[in-house]
């Protein structure tokens, strides 16, 4: 299920990369990144529980991860 | 956390107060053994952890063997206020010339425990302050400066007793204030406390509380009593709903939404933070609401919690509207609170503007928790509303 208040977007650059997939699942303290062998997936489920840290932003090179909050849009 | 009487007695015991013989029997042929080892009159009592034993029949007297089996098949399925009897506890009947009161609690305005006495003990202690006030004494004492028997002394002596009794009393009594305080309990009551035509003193009744949070602390005590850890020991068997929220509570390790009791309002009530949840609900009685729970959210609950508690209390029948309210957190965050809230409202088809009467919960992260709510229109306000007003707001939007 979507979040109702978050969402979180990947670039296509980084999406495929299983060495920053590692990093986003290590990272995030909801368990929003799940690294699998084809890279970074999302976990619907957990988008809304994002504290948001901004440690994904920290981890990722620049640019390449988004957290939008839907509540402000 | 409630005892058993037969356990409060083997606290007692392990004491030293003045008991009668007796023992626990769990079957007719042991309530017969029982009589004959007792070696006459006996009292058989229903262990269960709520009053109203002897209105129920679940207190008999047997003056023969063959009537103590008979009783024990009697009095065993008898169930008291919803609770069946965890075993009948059989005592030796004694002359009673006469009966007191004494009780240890605490006392939440004067943040001390309080030692309440009186001669007229075996009936309601209420009853006697209300008809018979000079019968009755109240002492504070310190539970941090020594304890002396000077204390139980005066208050004995407050309700006339003296002489001879006094003596005697006083050291039952000051015992009594030591369990208390030894033990962390919220209640050490002996009813009656009783002088037998003999003029020995002896506990025929006694009831102990102890501060749940203390288990830890008291753990060889409970052991000893055979108290299990999986035993909760509440005034009164929990409720499905009840066991519901338990269930919200233990599924995640994040924060607490839980300690939910249920109550018959409607209004449901998400609240906490440092005492608040006391606060708030009794601040919506005294405005003339009726809440439909108590509960306790605190220590940064997950986003899913606070969903799955909101989603439990508005299942309840009866449920018109939630208020959301705590005391000023820190270590909670209002946004987090704010999202699980609303979620929960979506998720059990509500609109969260229509359900939510109140959000009052100021402190960390309020402007990214004020966001959340103005979006979805709830009425919210911040710290520079009382608990006491936003509890108001709340219970005029029920009438």
């Amino acid at each position: 299920m979507a979040g109702v208040f978050i969402d979180v977007k990947v670039s296509a650059e980084i999406a495929g990369d299983a060495d920053i997939a590692r990093k986003l699942e290590e990272v995030c303290p909801v368990g929003i990144f799940a690294a699998k062998e084809a890279g970074v997936e999302i976990v619907d489920d957990n988008l809304d529980e994002c504290t948001l840290c901004d440690l994904c932003l920290e981890a990722a090179p620049k640019g390449s991860v988004e957290i939008v909050k839907l509540y402000e849009a | 956390m409630r005892f058993y009487e037969y356990e409060a007695k083997a606290l007692f015991r392990k004491h030293r107060l003045p008991l009668g013989g007796g023992e626990v029997v769990n079957s007719a042929e042991a309530a017969r053994a029982a009589f004959e080892k007792i070696g006459g009159p006996v009292v058989l009592k229903s262990q269960v952890l709520s009053g109203g034993r002897m209105k129920a029949g679940a207190v008999k007297f047997a003056d023969t063997a063959d009537e103590a089996a008979a009783h024990f098949d009697a009095i065993l399925p008898i169930v008291v206020k919803g609770e069946k009897a965890r075993s009948i506890l059989m005592e030796e009947k004694s002359p009673v010339d006469q009966e007191y009161f004494v009780a240890i609690t605490w006392d939440g305005r004067a943040k001390q425990p309080v030692l309440v006495f009186s001669d007229m003990g075996g009936i309601d202690i209420e009853e006697v302050a209300e008809k018979h006030p000079d019968h009755v004494s109240k002492t504070h004492f310190s539970s941090i400066l020594p304890l002396t028997p000077r204390i139980a002394k005066e208050a004995i002596g407050a309700t006339g007793v003296q002489g001879s009794a006094l003596n005697r009393l006083t050291p039952i009594v000051f015992e009594l204030m030591n369990i208390f305080l030894e033990y962390d309990l919220t209640l050490a009551e002996i009813n009656p406390l009783a002088r037998l035509e003999s003029g020995q003193f002896i506990v025929l009744d006694g009831h102990i509380d102890m501060e749940a949070e203390a288990r830890g602390e008291h753990k060889a005590l409970l052991e000893e009593l055979g108290i299990g850890e999986d035993e909760t020991r509440q005034a009164r068997p929990p409720t499905e709903f009840e066991l519901a929220g338990a269930r919200v509570n233990a599924v995640d390790h994040r924060g607490v939404a839980g300690n939910v009791v249920e109550f018959d309002g409607n209004l449901g009530l998400v609240i906490g933070a440092g005492g608040g949840s006391l606060t708030l609900f009794d601040a919506v009685r005294k405005h003339g609401g009726k809440p439909a729970n108590y509960c306790e959210i605190g220590g940064n609950p997950s986003v899913g919690k606070a969903k799955e508690l909101t989603k439990l209390i508005l299942s309840k029948p009866g449920v018109e509207k939630i208020a959301v309210m705590m005391n000023v957190v820190s270590n909670t965050r209002v946004d987090i609170v704010a999202r699980g809230v609303v979620k929960g409202c979506l998720e059990a088809g509500k609109d969260p503007a229509e359900t939510i009467a109140i959000f009052r919960i100021p402190g960390a992260w309020e402007e990214e928790g004020f966001k959340i709510l103005e979006k979805y229109g709830v009425e919210y306000c911040d710290r520079s509303v009382s608990m006491y007003d936003a509890a108001g707001r709340a219970v005029a939007k029920m009438a």
